[in-house]
Order: structure tokens, then C-alpha cells, then sequence
């Protein structure tokens, strides 16, 4: 409760849990709009997360590897599966998709200098590929989404690998929004929009309905790029065993499995909130399902949702992913809610680490806006210098952990260097509980 | 069936890049026959990446998926048979006849071209297409030019429900009737049905036809090889478009989502 003044508790007043400020303020906000609340973001509520898993350093029983000494390798090879030109990354820690519209150009091309050096990857989003994003971007997934915005061949044959998106962790099952705020010219032409319209992305593929058809539109899309190109499938936690299943069934190459914490550039604040699964509960149902085809590492994990630190990386890959993804990190990277700009904030009804009304476009830090104003705030050139430290951070903080559980290369980590301190983390992320040998909801015998 | 031209002689929209014949191209003597019996879509579609000659002749198809995909030269290609998913998808410049039906997604995303189809296609026929002109001479199942973007289409019989769903551009001509859900949140395509409309799709509306709009068919007809007379008079036509109600939103609408 920091931050809040003590007088209502002194003075005997209690708040309800279930009523509490922010759901009253969110009843007299639609009672007094009839408008339900669009923000950009992941869900805000407290879930089961990475914070909840702990590992298991060496001592006796294992072996640690000596830190700034001893190699750690780091590096990660994606859609080697049927693709004849696989992407060779340096490190697993790769930029989400994310739009030119809801990003501004400025700040793609940011996340594009900072991932081409440190050797990852970044990824479009449902606007289309800008071309400063392509010469400053070593490695481009290029998203294949139900929208098709600006889609075209030329672009898929220049992209280095293609992401097939059925959904992202934030709105599992719902389409992209883009307010008219956003739609610049630049934004409508590459859109095929009118100008200033509130856009409302499709939510289905218009030319596939079921995983048998995705099969083949997956063969379309590698005959047109003469099956150079590695396919991801994205999908929304939700049912993630069953999808990657049928993910895999379509022959992707790669798989990304998004968390509800994963963001969004607008999205109505119940989808948000309600829909989907935390990403620690999507992971082992996702690797069950790549294990029971034999294909767990043949087919590649991509985790997004929540990742912040090294260590969130190191747990993700612990539990099976080959790599993983960040977005809503890599604005606060480059300078999303920063406390510098706390009075532009207060003038927006927001405040430094609250911002989230990305669908406005009137974002102070120029990351989130189509106003030239304020995107030229952000130099693309420092800004893809923050998000190649923050990169290089990530990855030193989960060499750190790896070597400290004797690991000679971040995909060495394992569950077995997991345990939980819940029991919710335990039982969804399939490890003991501390001190225990006990994983809620697996048969008994454990490895203790 | 619509009386239609051979495809040699059709005209392309205007707007629409010009396709050589392959008369003028550089080896317009030279015709390649790919017979699928023996070779394979792989086979196929590498050639048509860097083709070494200017006109393709595809024997056999058999409904394989994915035929003559991503081309992107002015080529002349015939499928003699039937075309199975996304034939002739991200077209860009070739001019691709289908003697035969084809599956969902005929010239998918196309850039630019002319796809012609004899008989009739399956769902999503040119869905977000971006440019050049699609004919199917036959009908058209559901979802016809969903989210198309530019392209142009000229259906010779019907389509299908929720056709024109989400078209943000380009024209879309029926020569037949539409089903249910026609133009549903359509942004600015223009349709042209010449045949009955189920109900209409949310936000869409008939539009008055003015001159500039009888030209513009027969344009598109004369493109498709249809003589704009008689029973193909552009005055038999009616326009449908946006309302333009659902382009911002509103509480209002909510029952209209």
C-alpha cells in the first residue's frame, strides 16, 4: 500500500478487497462513457510467474562452472527443421512482434539497431515492414496475420524467417486495434485505411479456418519463398498443449507460445485481464506436447510474456524453451514510463509506471505515438544502444545462473534445476515445491 | 455462365500493370510444359521463380495446393485441370488461366496480374489481394475477396456468404447473386451485383449508381471479357458500399458488432 497516505486506516476505514479504488473508478469510468476501457499492455493482476521458481545452484551433488572463465555458450539455431536457411541467433533473447502504427517508425528501427548488435532477432507487427526497420534489422521475422496489412511477396522474400500469428497471450481469440489517434498516412497507406479510422484487425486468417488448412497455407508460403525461410506459428496461451500440437501437425518450424502477460498496443482492458493463461503455465504443457511428437529442440520453443531479467530467461529456458521474446521490456528499455517524464504523464491522467494508454498515441516517451513530435523524442541510434545493453544484461544474467547450476550453455538448463516456492507455481510449472519432492497434480516419486 | 472472351484477348483494368504477350517477351517463342504427372510443385514453382522461358503450360494439376505461387514476372501460365488451395497466391505481373475449378484462396494477396478461372472457386477467392484483376468465370464460394485491398474481382455466376468481408479496396463485380452477409464492415471497396443480395453484412448499403460508376463496370467487365450490353449493361448492376457508420467507436453501434 505505499504511496497511499495512512489517515483512512488510521481513521478506521477499510478498503474492500472487492471493490477496491481501481474497480470503482473503472464502474463511474464506464457508467460515465459507456465505452469499455481500451489500454496497451499485458494483464496487470498478480499471477503465478517466474519470480515464483527459484534454482538450484551447484555444491556438493553438481558441479558449478567458474563465472567470467568458463564458456557459457549462448547462441541458438531456429527453424532448422525444413527451412534450408535457418537463423543462427547469439543470443536467445529475441524482440517480439510489435507494429509500425503502434510503434513509431523511429522506435522500430531502435529495436532493430539494438538486436542486429548483439546478433537477435526483431519482428514486425500488424502494419507491415517499414524499410528502416529492414536495413537496420540483421535478422527480421516477418508476422504472416489475419490482417494482412501491407503483406506482399517482395517483403516475405527479404524477411529471414516468417511468423504465421494465430494470437497473442494478451488477447487470445481477438483481433489488433489500432485508434484512429494512430492512423497517420503514413500508417493508412501501408494499411490500405482511411485516414484517422479506429482499426479493427480481423481476429481469423481470411483464407484458412482449421489446422489442416494451415498446413497448407504454411507449404504456400514456403513454396513462394522456394522453402528458404523458417515458419513460426504464434499462438496465445490458452489450450497450448493442443495447439502446439496441431502447430507442429502444420508443420511449423518454430513454435511461440505467448503468456497473458505478454502485451498489447490496444486491447479492451477485460480481454486483457481474463483471457489466456500465465506463460509459467503455458511452457511445460507446450514442451509435453513437442516431447510427445519427439520433436522438443528439433521443433523450437519461443516463450514471450513477462520476461524482464536473466534470470526470467534462464527459468524460461530451464523449463524447455530454446529462446524467448520480449516486447513490453524492450519499450521500458528505450524509455517507455521513465520517471523523466512524470509531468507529461500527470497533464495524460497517467503517471510514471502506470503509463499504458499506448492507443492514445500521445505517448511522452515518443515509442508509442504516430505524432512526429514526439517520436523524433527518440533517437533511434541511442535508443537501439539501451536495448543492446539491456540484450547484453539479459544475457549475462542468465549465463550467470547457468554457470552457476554447471551449465556449459544456456540450453542446458533443465527443469531438474528447478524448484517453486508455491504450490501454483509448483503445480503449473511442473517442479517441486522447496524443500519437498512434491509436484502438485504429477504421480508420486519424485528425484529426491 | 457469363459469355467470356478467350484470356489472350482480355484487357487488363485500367491501373492494373500491363502483362507482355509472349510475343514480345525476350524467348515469347518458347512454351514450357510442366507435367505434374512427373514432376513435382517444388519443380514447378522453382521454375516460375527463374523462369527460363515466358509462357508455361501445367498439364495434370490434379487440385494440388499451392500451383504457380509467388511469381513475380510477366509471365503467361495455363493449368490445364483442376487447382487445388491458394493457385496463383501473391501474384505479382503473371497472367495465370486455371482451365478447371480451384480451391480456397485463389490469388491470395495478389500484387498485380491476371488470374483467370474457367470454372469455379472455392472460399476466400483473391482474399487481400493488393492489385491486378481476378476473374472466375464460374462462381465463387463464401468470403469472396474478404479483406481484398485493391484488387479487382469479376465473378461470372454467384458467391457465397460474407463476401467482400472487411474490403478495404478495390472493386468487386458479380455478375450472379451474393449470399448472406455481403460487405459486411467493408471499408471502401465498391460492389457491383447484378443478381439478388441476402441481407447485407453490417455497415453495408446500397449506394446509388451515377455515371462515374456505369463507367468504371463496364471498364471492369470489358477487363474480364464480358461485352458491357444487354444482359451485362452496367444499368442492371447495383452498387453496395460503406455506410461508414462503424469506422469509429461508439456505444451505439454495439449491437451492430
Amino acid at each position: 500500500m505505499s504511496g497511499y497516505p495512512l489517515e483512512p486506516a488510521a481513521l478506521g476505514l477499510r478498503e474492500s478487497a472487492t471493490f477496491d479504488r481501481a474497480t470503482i473508478a473503472a464502474i463511474q469510468r464506464a457508467a460515465e462513457t459507456g465505452v469499455y476501457d481500451i489500454r496497451g499492455g499485458g494483464a496487470k493482476r498478480r499471477l503465478p510467474h517466474f519470480d515464483d521458481l527459484l534454482f538450484l545452484g551447484a555444491s556438493m551433488s553438481r558441479y558449478p562452472l567458474e563465472g567470467y572463465r568458463e564458456r557459457c555458450g549462448t547462441d541458438v539455431v531456429l527453424g532448422d527443421r525444413h527451412a534450408s536457411r535457418p537463423l543462427h541467433l547469439d543470443i536467445p533473447v529475441t524482440i517480439a512482434g510489435m507494429s509500425f502504427g503502434a510503434l513509431s517508425a523511429q522506435a522500430k528501427e531502435a529495436l532493430g539497431r539494438g538486436a542486429s548488435e548483439v546478433g537477435t532477432s526483431t519482428t514486425t507487427g500488424d502494419g507491415g515492414m517499414t524499410p528502416e526497420e529492414r536495413e537496420q534489422s540483421k535478422y527480421l521475422v516477418y508476422q504472416y496475420l489475419p490482417s494482412r496489412y501491407g503483406m506482399n511477396p517482395t517483403d516475405l522474400r527479404r524477411a529471414d524467417a516468417i511468423e504465421v500469428v494465430l494470437g497473442q497471450g494478451a488477447k487470445p481469440g481477438g483481433g489488433g486495434m489500432l485508434l484512429g489517434q494512430k492512423i497517420s498516412e503514413r500508417v493508412a497507406e501501408m494499411r490500405t485505411l482511411p485516414v484517422g479510422i479506429d482499426q479493427r484487425s480481423a481476429c481469423r486468417h481470411p483464407d484458412w479456418t482449421g489446422p489442416d488448412d494451415l498446413a497448407i497455407k504454411i507449404l504456400e508460403l514456403r513454396e513462394i519463398t522456394d522453402w528458404e525461410k523458417p515458419i513460426y506459428v504464434k499462438v496465445g496461451a490458452t489450450r497450448t498443449y493442443y495447439d502446439v500440437k496441431l502447430a507442429v501437425a502444420a508443420d511449423a518450424d518454430v513454435v511461440v507460445v505467448d503468456g497473458m502477460q505478454g502485451g498489447t498496443a490496444a486491447t479492451q482492458d477485460v480481454f486483457i485481464e481474463h483471457v489466456g493463461i500465465p506463460t509459467l503455465a503455458a511452457i511445460p504443457q507446450a514442451v509435453q506436447a513437442l516431447s510427445e511428437l519427439g520433436l522438443h529442440r528439433r521443433v523450437q520453443l519461443i516463450v514471450s510474456g513477462g520476461i524482464r531479467t536473466g534470470a526470467d530467461v534462464a527459468k524460461a529456458m530451464a523449463l524447455g524453451a530454446d529462446a524467448v521474446a520480449i516486447g513490453t521490456a524492450a519499450l521500458i528499455a528505450l524509455g517507455d514510463n521513465h520517471p523523466r517524464h512524470a509531468a507529461e504523464y500527470a497533464r495524460l491522467g497517467s503517471a510514471a509506471g502506470f503509463y499504458d494508454d499506448y492507443q492514445d498515441g500521445r505517448d511522452p516517451a515518443g515509442i508509442t505515438t504516430q505524432d512526429p513530435q514526439l517520436a523524433a523524442r527518440l533517437d533511434p541510434v541511442d535508443g537501439g544502444r539501451r536495448i543492446a545493453n539491456y540484450l547484453r544484461v539479459l544475457t549475462m544474467e542468465a549465463q550467470a545462473i547457468a554457470r552457476a547450476c554447471g551449465k556449459a550453455h544456456l540450453r542446458n538448463l533443465e527443469p531438474e534445476d528447478l524448484v517453486a516456492v508455491t504450490i501454483e507455481a509448483a503445480a503449473m510449472a511442473r517442479v517441486p515445491l522447496a524443500g519437498t519432492d512434491w509436484v502438485p497434480g504429477q504421480t508420486a516419486g519424485g528425484w529426491l | 455462365m457469363a459469355p467470356l472472351s478467350d484470356p489472350a484477348t482480355a484487357t487488363l483494368a485500367a491501373g492494373t500493370p500491363a502483362v507482355p504477350h509472349p510475343a514480345t517477351a525476350a524467348d515469347g517463342e518458347r512454351l514450357v510444359t510442366v507435367d505434374l504427372a512427373t514432376s513435382s510443385v517444388r519443380a514447378l514453382n522453382a521454375e516460375l521463380h527463374a523462369p527460363r522461358a515466358a509462357r508455361y503450360e501445367v498439364r495434370h494439376p490434379r487440385g494440388a495446393h499451392a500451383l504457380a505461387v509467388g511469381v513475380h514476372a510477366p509471365l503467361v501460365i495455363d493449368i490445364r485441370g483442376h487447382a487445388g488451395y491458394y493457385c496463383a497466391g501473391m501474384n505479382d505481373g503473371a497472367t495465370i488461366t486455371v482451365h478447371g475449378n480451384v480451391g480456397t484462396g485463389v490469388a491470395e494477396n495478389m500484387m498485380s496480374g491476371l488470374v483467370r478461372v474457367r470454372g469455379d472457386a472455392s472460399q476466400s477467392a483473391g482474399a487481400t489481394g493488393r492489385g491486378g484483376l481476378l476473374v472466375i468465370e464460374g462462381s465463387a464460394s463464401m468470403r469472396c475477396g474478404i479483406s481484398m485491398k485493391g484488387i479487382d474481382i469479376v465473378v461470372g455466376g454467384d458467391v457465397g456468404p460474407m463476401s467482400a468481408f472487411m474490403a478495404q479496396a478495390g472493386r468487386l463485380v458479380v455478375c450472379g447473386d451474393a449470399g448472406d452477409g455481403l460487405g459486411d464492415s467493408i471499408y471502401e471497396t465498391r460492389i457491383y451485383l447484378r443478381g439478388r443480395a441476402g441481407a447485407l453484412g453490417a455497415d453495408c448499403v446500397e449506394k446509388p449508381m451515377r455515371d462515374e460508376h456505369r463507367a468504371e463496370l463496364a471498364d471492369l467487365l470489358r477487363a474480364a471479357g464480358i461485352d458491357p450490353v444487354g444482359e451485362y449493361d452496367p444499368a442492371r448492376f447495383r452498387r453496395y458500399g460503406s455506410a461508414r457508420q462503424l469506422y469509429h467507436f461508439a456505444a451505439h453501434n454495439s449491437s451492430a458488432y
